[in-house]
């Protein structure tokens, strides 16, 4: 029985340069934004609309949203794979790790389709 | 991953026991003692640091969820700009909000620090410690300003 699978890329120099990576654009996704809303205080609906019409906002967005599947993923990966061991879960561990893994995977996809819905259906 | 400052200030079998299903085994099928009990275990500042990171990051995984519905919301329509706007005066949107951009702001402090030590800078056991301190005060100041900003 195969109870011991490594991460997604197989590589973790790879997941940890991946983690940087992604890192770097949601800090500089979220700086823009709280930045944007904090100099605009009186902040209307035509502005705020405007802004995620934007094509580069756009493209920002849809980065940030690749940015943060990837992020969110290893995150979830390794915790998951220090927390839910047999040392703390016994013999279910496998399994219980396993299909929290595929949660997160399959919340992660839809936040991201979510995500494109918004960015572009609105 | 980035958990050196934290293992290195633990005995040497700790992080043989953390890491890794096969060294799992070694540790149970080894003979020595096993202390995991986290409670019998006087944590470094930085292990605080460091679980915190990870409970924001936990935080923020579910909080996407919320984070995306206002902005579905708030770009569907000026009714639902409006609607999300009138759910943020309320005390107890402003408090999740509060909670959730709080967990972004330190999972970020805390994230810039690791991209610090990765370039080599502050990865002594003292320059650790010092490191954790810095992300616990540079965060609760960023969060009370945050607070002071959304009431």
């Amino acid at each position: 029985m195969v109870t011991n699978v490594t991460n997604f890329s197989r590589s973790g120099l790879y997941d940890w340069m991946a983690q940087r990576v992604s890192a770097v654009v949601l800090a500089a996704y979220v700086l823009f934004l709280l930045g944007y809303v904090v100099c605009n205080p009186g902040l209307g609906y035509a502005e705020w609309h405007a802004l995620f019409s934007n094509n580069a906002m756009r493209i920002f967005s849809l980065l940030t949203l690749v940015a943060l599947s990837v992020h969110a993923w290893v995150g979830m990966w390794t915790i998951s794979t220090d927390y839910l061991t047999p040392m703390a879960l016994g013999k279910w561990a496998t399994a219980v790790r396993f299909l929290f893994q595929a949660a997160c995977g399959l919340a992660m996809f839809a936040f991201f389709v979510w995500g494109v819905q918004i960015l572009w259906g609105n | 991953m980035g958990d050196g400052y934290l293992t290195s200030a633990l005995p040497d079998n700790f992080a043989l026991i953390v890491r890794g299903s096969q060294c799992d085994k070694k540790a149970v099928n080894s003979q020595r003692p096993v202390n995991l009990d986290l409670r019998t275990i006087k944590l470094p500042v930085t292990a605080y640091t460091s679980i915190l990171h990870r409970i924001s990051g936990v935080i923020l995984f579910v909080g996407i969820a919320i984070l995306l519905y206002g902005l579905d919301k708030s770009l569907a329509s000026e009714e639902g700009f409006a609607q999300v706007q009138e759910c943020l005066t309320s005390p107890l949107a402003k408090f999740v909000i509060w909670g959730l951009l709080s967990a972004l702001l330190y999972h970020l402090v805390a994230g810039v620090r690791h991209l610090i030590m990765d370039m080599g800078i502050g990865e002594t056991l003292e320059g650790g410690k010092l490191g954790s301190q810095i992300v616990l005060v540079v965060s609760a100041i960023v969060i009370l300003l945050l607070g002071v900003w959304i009431w």
